[in-house]
């Protein structure tokens, strides 16, 4: 098939590529620009593996056309990282054994951004719902749920601080989520 | 907490898992190479059949298509087993299953192989097929494999103790078939690999060959690719990239390593192939269907006095680890409970579907299902407790059971005691509400196989450490991290034998050229033997340090202290210069020391920076012992392997050499579950899953592991089944297959308990697998509790409820296949009327089992 020029929108850059037009998001970001985060883990839009964000809102990058996403402002899990530091959500999944294999780990993060985008105080029940879309095999997700939930007090405790660092004496911030913190479950 | 130690039993975040949540890791199929190809694989439509002839000109003329590889180009046979070498990379006469590798296409594009496949021209000749294992075994013509007869691929029969009279001496006594349908890994991450020759500079030629895979084992890949491709192991490097999960399903050499090496060459250009999804379920090598007939009597006090089992596993086309699971199932009847007499006659059989191979819990899973399950109604017969009737069969250790496995630690009582306890098990059972009920099952695992699959006495794990005067220590294990967290257990075991922080130690993992052997990540050795491996190779390091800085001290080497990046003298005040010993690894990365220098600067030896000593201390940095070990050695490394000792390598039998382990873990569940008597459906509620880990290396990955083990044998108990229409996949993706989604799954306690083993490193045991088995007994024996009906087959779909609870009330069976395909199998026709099993599946031959006219059709009677 003749490839198009289209200009795509990822992670805050603007890139030009000569693709297919039947070449879907997935195999754009994988095989044309090596973002290889997003993966493929099913044939049929089962898995949730490959989620990215469009416009902020979660997408499976396996069934979009690269060519339909053109104007769009696309996120994959390498855009994640924030400031060259670990998203609150991608440390709370180290430190809380919300990843173990790893290989859903970047998918399930940006269903998380997602939800957490939209709803910033979930139920346990609008967690369990918005990662039923995504599928693991490692963890029994439990430990996925602990990490989002210190993800969000840490979130919360970083823009407390934030606000406090416009005053003088914020100095010696430290992470509610580092390991010595981690409380034990009863 | 503290236990004593700085790093060991501490909760740690995977030293991986910035790679993971960052997506930045690199799983094989994320890989490439200039100029690399794509292969893609034409599978046999057939379940059994020769083929005639492979016409590939067709294909090889298309533009884009590099070369088409057949069974030819490699016809060398391998297999995981020595006993086992009936497969070849790609079919030489005969396919064996639907889906059968039969040729591959190397092309520049995706696009392009597909269109070439269906240019390949295959001449089959239908040979008659065998779907269910009891029909298989009555096979006399048109066998699987030429060289078993009945398509049986092995047969054990073990008696131990005298079971006869142990039944004499049972006050009650249960017989009943119990069946556990397939089930298969399905890890996330589908199956690839890359592989790549380089030409040698002396010859001129085609020389070393580099394959980048997708597997738990890659001392066994080397191993095998040397076998087909003809070439010495030393010119193979097989690099395990990150894995996505393998749960035994990369376990073993699955065709398409072998293929992607034999492609490359043949196209001379490096060649990746990656499974689809649907491929990963026909290559599958999961848990077979098991029938399982089984008698157990107990007096009423209680006391087992005899287990009789018969099993027969419904093996798939080839042998891959049959032989080993059809031991196992046997084997670990023993060493959980002390059974005085044990019969078991187990039947590994062929039939024309995929290869099934080790999948968590290899060999116990199925027949520990049928197990607690007879158990816990015999404990209903005699109107005991479920968790006393365990409680008065305990095992009294150190002890060697009757079938000669021998068990040190053993956790199992205080299992129990936690689970019940942490349950409210005494108050709540037999009160919950109507369709609410409690269920208890136990289970156990080896750690590590004490045997390996290729008998020998060499070590089974091998570990390099190298220390350098940069101050890092990195370790060189050939153990395959898989997800489970192997790479951050070896540095921990590191870091804390030699008293410096995590962040120092790096991991060099997985790797035949750079790293040490180790035999793989299965049957939940790792942590038992690499990690006893490394343990073993920084105490000699350490005693190396120590050495040198004993001098430096004046004082005995026995004398130091190593601990938290400080080599001290004992009773010194070490830890003067931190704060906050035990959480401090901030530090080490912080910056500048009390010498000046800034850490991971050792430039200079210790001549010249003695002129800054003052005599000899009572302490030095970790960095300064360095020095002074490379000062007064001349370099600093260390090797340490382990082989199980040999008194834990099992009786003389015949099959003896499986079952035995060094050690075992054990475990106890107690499943909270609720059953719809209208719907049949079950939910699990909660799950209190205690574990004797010996000692948890690290909590969070240790609970992590029970959490997933009781989480995958939930998805078994409940929903996962391998759906087979002759020998058709019918369910062949994650959705169909249903693996439970975030909605479906239980709230799951870890209960952490720690035995402290012996010789495990630290005290510690496995932790993947152990706690899969206890859950679906626990799952089957609540579902009694709620609502009184006791369920043979797994998984316990709303079908086979239904079915179970109307049978109890004496109401006719609902017919929920009406106008279904007569010829499906029976078990297949429960599965409701959807239209889509209606299809006419392959092409059969005439004298095709499943073509017999009559009400019972093959593959089906159960």
């Amino acid at each position: 098939m003749k490839k198009e020029l289209v200009a795509l929108k990822i992670n805050g850059r603007s890139c030009e590529l000569a693709i297919e037009p039947n070449s879907l998001l997935l195999d754009v970001l994988r095989k044309d620009l090596d973002l290889t985060g997003s993966k493929r883990g099913c044939d049929d839009s089962s898995c949730g593996a490959c989620t990215v964000l469009l416009d902020g809102v979660s997408m499976l990058s396996c069934t979009l056309l690269a060519a339909s996403c053109e104007g769009q402002e696309i996120t994959t899990i390498e855009g994640v990282s924030e400031h060259g530091s670990l998203a609150a959500i991608q440390k709370a999944y180290g430190d809380w054994g919300g990843a173990q294999c790893g290989y859903c780990t970047p998918g399930f993060i940006m269903t998380v951004k997602a939800l957490l985008a939209e709803n910033p105080d979930p139920s346990e029940a609008d967690v369990r719902t918005a990662l039923s879309s995504n599928l693991c095999r490692c963890t029994g997700y439990n430990q996925m749920y602990e990490a989002i939930r210190s993800a969000i007090r840490a979130e919360r405790s970083a823009m407390a601080a934030a606000k406090e660092c416009l005053l003088p004496r914020a100095a010696g911030f430290s992470d509610p989520v580092s390991r010595g913190v981690r409380n034990d479950k009863t | 907490m503290d236990n004593g130690f700085s790093i060991i039993g501490k909760p740690t975040a995977m030293v991986d898992a910035a790679y993971k949540t960052t997506g930045s890791g690199k799983y094989t199929d994320d890989l490439s190479l200039p100029g690399m190809l794509v292969g893609k694989i034409l599978h046999s439509p057939y379940p059994h059949a020769h083929i005639k002839s492979i016409d590939t000109t067709r294909a090889e003329k298309l533009e884009g298509v590099v070369a088409v590889v057949i069974g030819k180009d490699a016809p060398n046979p391998y297999g995981i087993l020595p006993v086992g070498h009936d497969e070849h990379a790609l079919a030489l006469d005969k396919v064996r299953y639907v889906g059968d590798h039969v040729a591959c296409v190397v092309a520049v594009d995706d696009a392009t192989a597909d269109k070439a496949l269906e240019l390949i021209d295959v001449e089959y000749e239908v040979l008659p097929a065998y779907f269910d294992p009891e029909e298989s075994m009555k096979a006399e013509t048109h066998l699987i494999h030429d060289n078993k007869t009945h398509n049986i691929e092995k047969d054990y029969h073990h008696v131990f103790g005298d079971p006869e009279k142990g039944f004499a001496e049972a006050d009650h006594v249960a017989e009943a078939r119990f069946i556990a349908n397939e089930v298969t890994h399905a890890a996330m991450e589908p199956h690839s690999t890359l592989a790549s020759f380089e030409l040698d500079p002396h010859t001129g030629k085609m020389g070393r060959l580099t394959v980048w895979s997708s597997t738990q084992v890659p001392y066994y890949l080397q191993h095998k690719l040397s076998l087909v491709l003809e070439m010495p192991m030393s010119q193979i490097r097989v690099i395990k990239p990150l894995v996505g999960g393998g749960f035994g399903g990369k376990s073993e050499v699955i065709p398409l390593e072998i293929i992607a090496a034999v492609a490359a060459r043949k196209a001379n250009a490096p060649v990746k192939i990656t499974y689809t999804r649907e491929e990963v379920f026909w290559a599958h090598r999961g848990r077979p269907r098991t029938i399982i007939d089984l008698k157990t009597g107990v007096r009423n006090d209680g006391r087992i006095t005899s287990v009789k089992a018969r099993v027969v596993q419904d093996g798939g086309a080839y042998c891959s680890y049959g032989v080993v699971t059809i031991l196992y199932s046997g084997a670990l009847l023993g060493a959980l409970y002390d059974i005085p007499n044990i019969q078991y006659d187990g039947y590994r059989v062929l039939t024309n579907k995929p290869a099934c191979g080790a999948m968590r819990g290899h060999g116990t899973v199925n027949v520990r299902f049928a197990f607690e399950t007879q158990l816990d109604e015999l404990a209903a017969e005699i109107d005991m407790d479920p968790a006393e009737i365990r409680q008065r069969n305990l095992l009294t250790p150190p002890c060697v059971t009757v079938n000669g496995l021998r068990v040190q630690s053993y956790g199992l009582p205080e299992c129990i005691a936690r689970t019940v306890e942490r349950s409210g098990w005494k108050q709540r059972k037999g009160k919950l509400a109507k369709g609410r009920g409690l269920g208890i099952a136990c289970s156990h695992y080896v750690s590590g196989a004490a045997n390996s699959i290729i008998r020998s006495d060499m070590p089974h794990s091998t570990v390099n450490i190298k220390i350098d005067r940069d101050g890092g220590v990195v370790v060189y294990t050939g153990a395959s991290e898989i997800g489970q967290g192997s790479d951050t257990m070896t540095a921990q075991i590191a870091a804390e034998a030699l008293g410096c922080s995590l962040a120092r130690v790096r991991v060099i993992a997985a790797d035949t050229d750079l790293t040490p052997i180790d035999i793989g990540s299965y049957s939940s050795r790792v942590t038992f033997m690499a990690g006893n491996a490394t343990l073993r190779a920084a105490e000699e390091v350490k005693k190396r340090i120590a050495a040198a800085a004993a001098k430096k001290m004046n004082c005995a080497a026995d004398d130091l202290l190593f601990r938290d990046d400080v080599v001290s003298k004992r009773g010194s005040a070490p830890h003067a210069m931190k704060n906050n010993p035990g959480e401090e690894e901030e530090t080490t990365q912080a910056g500048a020391t009390v010498s000046g220098r800034v850490e991971g600067q050792i430039l200079r030896g210790s001549l010249q920076q003695k002129r800054k000593d003052e005599g000899p201390k009572d302490w030095m940095t970790f960095e300064e012992a360095v020095v002074a070990a490379i000062d007064f050695h001349g370099a600093l490394s260390g090797t340490g392997s382990y082989a199980p000792p040999q008194e834990a390598r099992g009786g003389k039998h015949k099959g003896a050499g499986v079952g035995p382990s060094p050690a075992y873990s054990y475990a106890a569940q107690v499943a909270e579950v609720s059953v719809d008597e209208e719907t049949g459906e079950v939910t699990v509620h909660k799950v209190w899953a205690a574990h004797d880990c010996g000692r948890a290396l690290n909590p969070v990955s240790v609970e992590g592991q029970i959490i997933g083990s009781v989480w995958m044998g939930m998805g078994q108990a409940l929903t996962e089944e391998m759906v087979w229409k002759d020998g058709m996949l019918m369910n062949p993706g994650l959705l169909e297959y249903r693996s439970p989604s975030s909605v479906e799954s239980p709230e799951v306690e870890p209960i952490i308990v720690e035995s402290i083993d012996p010789e495990g490193p630290f005290g510690a045991k496995e932790c993947s697998e152990g706690s899969l088995a206890a859950t679906i007994p626990a799952i089957a024996n609540a579902i009694y509790d709620a609502v009184g009906v006791r369920l043979h087959e797994c998984p316990f779909t709303p079908e086979r409820v239904l079915a179970a609870l109307r049978a109890k009330k004496n109401a006719k069976p609902l017919n929920l296949t009406e106008g279904i395909d007569p010829t499906a199998p029976v078990r297949f026709r429960e599965h409701g009327g959807s239209l889509w099993f209606r299809g006419k599946g392959p092409q059969r031959h005439a004298l095709d089992p499943s073509r017999r006219e009559g009400p019972e059709p093959a593959g089906g009677a159960d």
